[in-house]
This record gives C-alpha cells, sequence and structure tokens, in this order.
C-alpha cells in the first residue's frame, strides 16, 4: 500500500465533493499496483453513494463522472475504476465495491 | 474514411464488439482481461479491436462514446460499459441475457 496523497487524488476528491455534496465518496490510489513510477497518480477508484443516480443507467452514471473528471482525465488518469451506487443498491451489496484487477503491464508496453 | 465513420460501420457490422487492450487470447491491461473473460463466458461470437493498434481509432472512439477509457463493450451499436458495468451485468446473469439475444437475431 502507499500513503501518497497528491494533488490529483486531492483534486478528484474536491470535485467529487462539491459535486455529491453529503454523499459517501471514497478515491483510492490504486497506481502503486501497476507498472508506472512509484507516487504515480495514474489509476484510481471511485466508490460513490448518491441518491441522485437513482433511474440512471450505468452508462449515465459513468458519463456524469467522466464528464466531471475530463480535467483529470486528461492531466494523466489513465484507469478510473468506477463503482456508483444508490444508498438502496448500496446496502443490498452490503457496502462492499468489487476489487480492481491485476496489473498487466499495458502501460509499459505503450511507452516502450 | 472519417474516423467516425469507420467507427459507425464497425457498430453497424457487429452486434457484439469489444474494443480493448490487447487480444482476447493476450489481453494487456487487467481491466480488459476481466472484460473479454466475462464476454467470452457467455459462449457467443463476438468481435475485438485492439486499440493499442491504432491510435487514431482509439482516440476517435473516446470522443465518439464520451467515454475516456477502455475496454469498451457495444451490443446492437449501443454502448454497454466498460470493465466495473459489464463484470455486474455478468454476475447478475444480465450480460448472457443479452448477448444471446443477439445471437438468436442473428441466426433467425
Amino acid at each position: 500500500m502507499s500513503d501518497y496523497h497528491g494533488p490529483l487524488h486531492k483534486q478528484i476528491e474536491a470535485k467529487l465533493a462539491e459535486a455529491f455534496p453529503g454523499d459517501t465518496c471514497q478515491v483510492i490510489n490504486e497506481s502503486h499496483s501497476h507498472s508506472v513510477p512509484a507516487n504515480s497518480e495514474t489509476h484510481f477508484k471511485v466508490t460513490l453513494v448518491s441518491a441522485s443516480f437513482a433511474g440512471q443507467f450505468k452508462v449515465k452514471r459513468h458519463q456524469r463522472i467522466y464528464a466531471l473528471l475530463a480535467d483529470e482525465l486528461n492531466a494523466g488518469v489513465h484507469a478510473l475504476a468506477l463503482h456508483l451506487y444508490t444508498p438502496e443498491e448500496w446496502v443490498a451489496r452490503d457496502g462492499a465495491a468489487p476489487a480492481s484487477p491485476n496489473c498487466m503491464g499495458g502501460s509499459k508496453k505503450e511507452q516502450a | 474514411m472519417d474516423i467516425n465513420e469507420t467507427i459507425k460501420s464497425q457498430l453497424a457490422e457487429n452486434p457484439v464488439i469489444l474494443y480493448m487492450k490487447g487480444s482476447p487470447q493476450m489481453p494487456q491491461c487487467g481491466f480488459s482481461a476481466r472484460t473479454v473473460q466475462a464476454v467470452m463466458s457467455c459462449g457467443e461470437r463476438f468481435a475485438f479491436v485492439n486499440i493499442l493498434d491504432n491510435q487514431e481509432l482509439r482516440e476517435g472512439l473516446k470522443a465518439y462514446s464520451n467515454w475516456p477509457t477502455y475496454p469498451q463493450l457495444y451490443i446492437n451499436g449501443e454502448l454497454v460499459g466498460g470493465c466495473d458495468i459489464v463484470l455486474e451485468l455478468a454476475e447478475s446473469g444480465e450480460l448472457a441475457q443479452m448477448i444471446k439475444a443477439v445471437a438468436k437475431k442473428e441466426d433467425a
């Protein structure tokens, strides 16, 4: 695990907190488990529970977050795992988001 | 051909198509690996495109779909989602239903 809490990480948290006031939100930097240098901000996982997702298809929910975080995605965020639930769905899942997959070295090959 | 035209014709010609990093046999990203596994487990034919081989398509599709990351799964020309959504649909059994419905239509 890495304790690094970088500027992009803080920016993502701030934007989500502003757009989803009072909703439960967790942002985890998972970059350290990928083939990128230490203290990178490339791979993030967001878990967000908001009543505002009710009645929205999953694609629409994801597109809302992608639009909100377009600057960060352009600034080097390369993977953004999104787990977006309504409070009812979250309770039905026993409050657990799925784990992200292991890295398979794609970024390394892309840089080569 | 304009990249948007390329995308439209790929989506029109392939009722189930996965845009991914690497190939089903050799995925080059954990998110693509999981997604292609879920699609394969449905047991129907599907098309795939390795977007690492085509930089123009890779950027063009992101803009076309308003979806900035890969993989991206399309059924009947509609974006179903990326890894997170596809795995949830696979878990609930909906993915197999969606893909089998399309395959049935193809055979008819």
